[in-house]
């Protein structure tokens, strides 16, 4: 299927990245877009909340290989998130390795976790797999809070030491628009290598997977190499996600980077942009992290307080208002922020995509 | 020896509240395709619906009567959310596993949430009786009294859907119905009504799980995220057991709560193993999975 619209995205995409590459240098005051102490644009809070955005966004669109293209629901992405984070920050801070050995390790140790771990999961299939999954996620979130050699500290969390970065990403508020663009630039590769790997021969097999296992296996072509391969590519994005995390972020805490909450987070990011579309997820991430943060912020404000109870609670709770805007999406546009933007648009064209929809609801 | 009966003692009280959990979610899943994520959000809508019939009603009904009366509102509290969310939620969405299982995920996030709002992060704490918190002299040890109430309330349940599965008429269809749904659709019963059914009940065993963990591991303190920690044990008593087996449940809840107590206890002790029980857990998943990838007593895909 071959999108009329594909140099449009590619158009929009472009602007985007043109924009979120200069906003460190416009100063705007931006009220309400912004709340509380980040509407300037350039603030190192602002800035930081955006790192996160791109952040989550490449891990989402790598998950979105796997769940949306493949149809592979791992719920053990977070397990790769926390090794790129540990790994990372244990490599720099309690070994004191340079920067480049310590970001081989960590892709090493991801990559030889994910083929390993992938090739056990991917022994069941579709609700087992889920739930394999979700059980190594939660071992691994053991182990590191029970805080091995004193590897990890535990609980405390473990806070990055800066002594072995190069300069221009030490600690110091000024380096947070370096940290800014490091992320922006994982997002950027995250994409480029999900959109390389989705538009090949070897992403259509991913399709097909999804659509009809069996009749794969039928025609001879062996589907578990394929669903391994999507399973480490997108393990592998989800380390780097964590190495970006702690970098921006500067301390790893088991419940906040390992526990269940990030994969669930990730998930929900997909499925609220739109799974199996890449842009889709990005958009949800981005709107996800943006949300978190805004109703946080929003919550505090003093005007909140004088609400009646009855709207005060439930409006102050940014996990409420997340949790029940990913249901309604559930319920009334499970295709997600994606299908709503493409309908509109088809329904002005009647382009491919709506006759295709068409024809497969007749 | 001491302490081994003592740690088997606690074991089994864990086990029982892990079949509750787990039998519940297992049923689910074994009729409608559903991993209920929720089901961690229906035991903590117990314990809190049994913390606020235990505070709300006046004391002078006794401490007794007043927990006897907490752990009846949880379960009716386990099941009247989940009936309200099968009804609501999960119906619109039948052919669509993937969706119900999101659906779920999304109602335990914001629901959590909202427990957060109302009742604040910190734990309440239930008021329980005397006779609770005391042990009773067996053997040599004492055996603190909260187990003996998990263990008969886990006995219970487990021998009243026994029954209830195999002498009525809608067990008997909730039984047919995970063996082949489409059949027993075929023969023009509504599996519908059995899908609530399954749902409620479920839903009441979750919400007597989550009191009953409560009085006995927690120190009578109900905080909104302790059922969303104990579902993740639900789903590996769930996998091992076989998916869709009460039985499989049963022994399955037995078998990794023991290995979690005794693993803990006599491992755990050493720095740097302080996890290792819930460890241990996962472990035994993996060599199950290894060895029988259906489960102890699944059916053959």
């Amino acid at each position: 299927m071959r999108w009329p619209s594909r140099r449009i995205g590619l158009l929009v995409g472009g602007a985007f990245l043109a924009l979120f590459i200069v906003v460190p240098f416009i100063g705007l005051h931006v009220p309400w877009v912004l709340p509380g102490t980040l509407d300037i644009v350039n603030s190192t809070g602002t800035l930081e909340v955006l790192a996160l955005c791109f952040m989550f966004a490449g891990v989402a669109v790598g998950y979105d290989m796997m769940f949306g293209y493949t149809g592979l629901m791992s719920l053990g992405p977070v397990l790769f998130f926390a090794t790129g984070t540990y790994v990372f920050d244990i490599a720099l801070t309690r070994w004191e390795w340079a920067l480049l050995p310590a970001l081989l390790l960590t892709l090493g140790v991801s990559l030889a976790l994910a083929v390993v771990l992938g090739a056990v999961a991917l022994r069941v299939h579709g609700i087992a797999f889920a739930m394999v999954t979700l059980a190594f996620a939660q071992a691994f979130y053991f182990l590191v809070e029970s805080n091995p050699h004193n590897l990890t500290a535990g609980d405390t969390g473990l806070s990055l030491s800066y002594t072995r970065l190069p300069s221009f990403l030490s600690g110091a508020v000024s380096n947070t628009r370096n940290l800014y663009w490091i992320a922006l630039a994982f997002l950027v590769i995250a994409y480029a290598v999900v959109w390389l790997v989705t538009e090949s021969v070897t992403g259509r097999v991913f399709v097909a997977i999804r659509e009809n296992e069996r009749r794969l296996d039928v025609l001879g072509v062996r589907p578990f190499r394929f669903k391994l391969v999507s399973f480490v590519v997108s393990s592998l994005i989800a380390t780097g996600g964590g190495v970006v995390y702690i970098l921006v972020i500067g301390t790893a805490v088991p419940s906040v980077v390992a526990s269940t909450t990030v994969t669930l987070s990730i998930l929900i990011m997909v499925v609220l942009g739109g799974a199996g579309t890449r842009w889709g997820a990005v958009v949800g991430a981005m709107v996800y992290v943006y949300l978190q943060q805004y109703l946080d912020k929003v919550g505090a404000e003093p005007s909140f307080t004088r609400l009646p109870a009855v709207l005060r609670v439930p409006l102050s709770e940014p996990q409420f208002l997340l949790g029940a805007i990913f249901v309604l999406f559930v319920l009334f546009a499970p295709g997600g922020i994606a299908s709503l933007v493409v309908r509109h648009r088809s329904r002005r064209a009647l382009g491919a995509p709506a006759l295709s929809s068409l024809i497969r609801k007749v | 020896m001491n302490i081994f009966l003592v740690l088997t003692f606690s074991g089994v009280a864990l086990g029982a509240i892990y079949f509750l959990a787990a039998s519940g979610l297992s049923l689910i899943y074994g009729l409608m395709d559903v991993l209920n994520f929720a089901h961690g959000l229906f035991m903590t809508l117990g314990a809190y619906a049994g913390y606020e019939v235990a505070t709300r009603l006046p004391s002078s009904l006794g401490a007794p009567t007043l927990i006897v009366l907490a752990i009846i509102g949880a379960t009716l509290g386990g099941g009247l959310a989940a009936g309200i969310t099968e009804l609501v939620l999960i119906r619109p969405l039948y052919g669509k596993p993937i969706s119900q299982i999101l659906i779920t995920i999304g109602l335990d996030l914001a629901v959590v949430g909202l427990l957060m709002g109302g009742f604040g992060s910190t734990a309440l704490q239930i008021p329980v009786p005397l006779w609770l918190i005391e042990p009773t002299h067996i053997g040599g040890v004492f055996i603190p009294n909260a187990n003996f109430l998990a263990i008969g309330g886990g006995a219970v349940v487990l021998l009243g859907l026994e029954w209830f599965l195999s002498r009525t008429r809608y067990g008997i269809i909730i039984r047919a119905g995970v063996e082949n749904r489409e059949m027993v659709r075929a023969l023009g019963i509504d599996v519908g009504r059995a899908f609530t059914l399954v749902f409620v009940i479920g839903g009441a065993m979750a919400g007597l799980a989550g009191i009953l963990y409560t009085i006995v591991f927690t120190g009578d303190l109900v905080s909104p995220s302790q059922g969303d920690s104990l579902l993740i044990f639900a789903f590996i008593v769930v996998v091992i057991g076989g998916l869709g087996s009460i039985r499989g449940s049963a022994v399955a809840a037995l078998v990794v709560a023991l290995l979690q107590e005794y693993t803990s206890f006599y491992i755990g002790g050493h720095s740097g193993w302080a996890q290792i029980g819930d460890l241990s857990t996962v472990l035994l998943l993996a060599v199950v999975l290894e060895l029988r990838p259906r489960g102890l007593f699944g059916r053959v895909a």
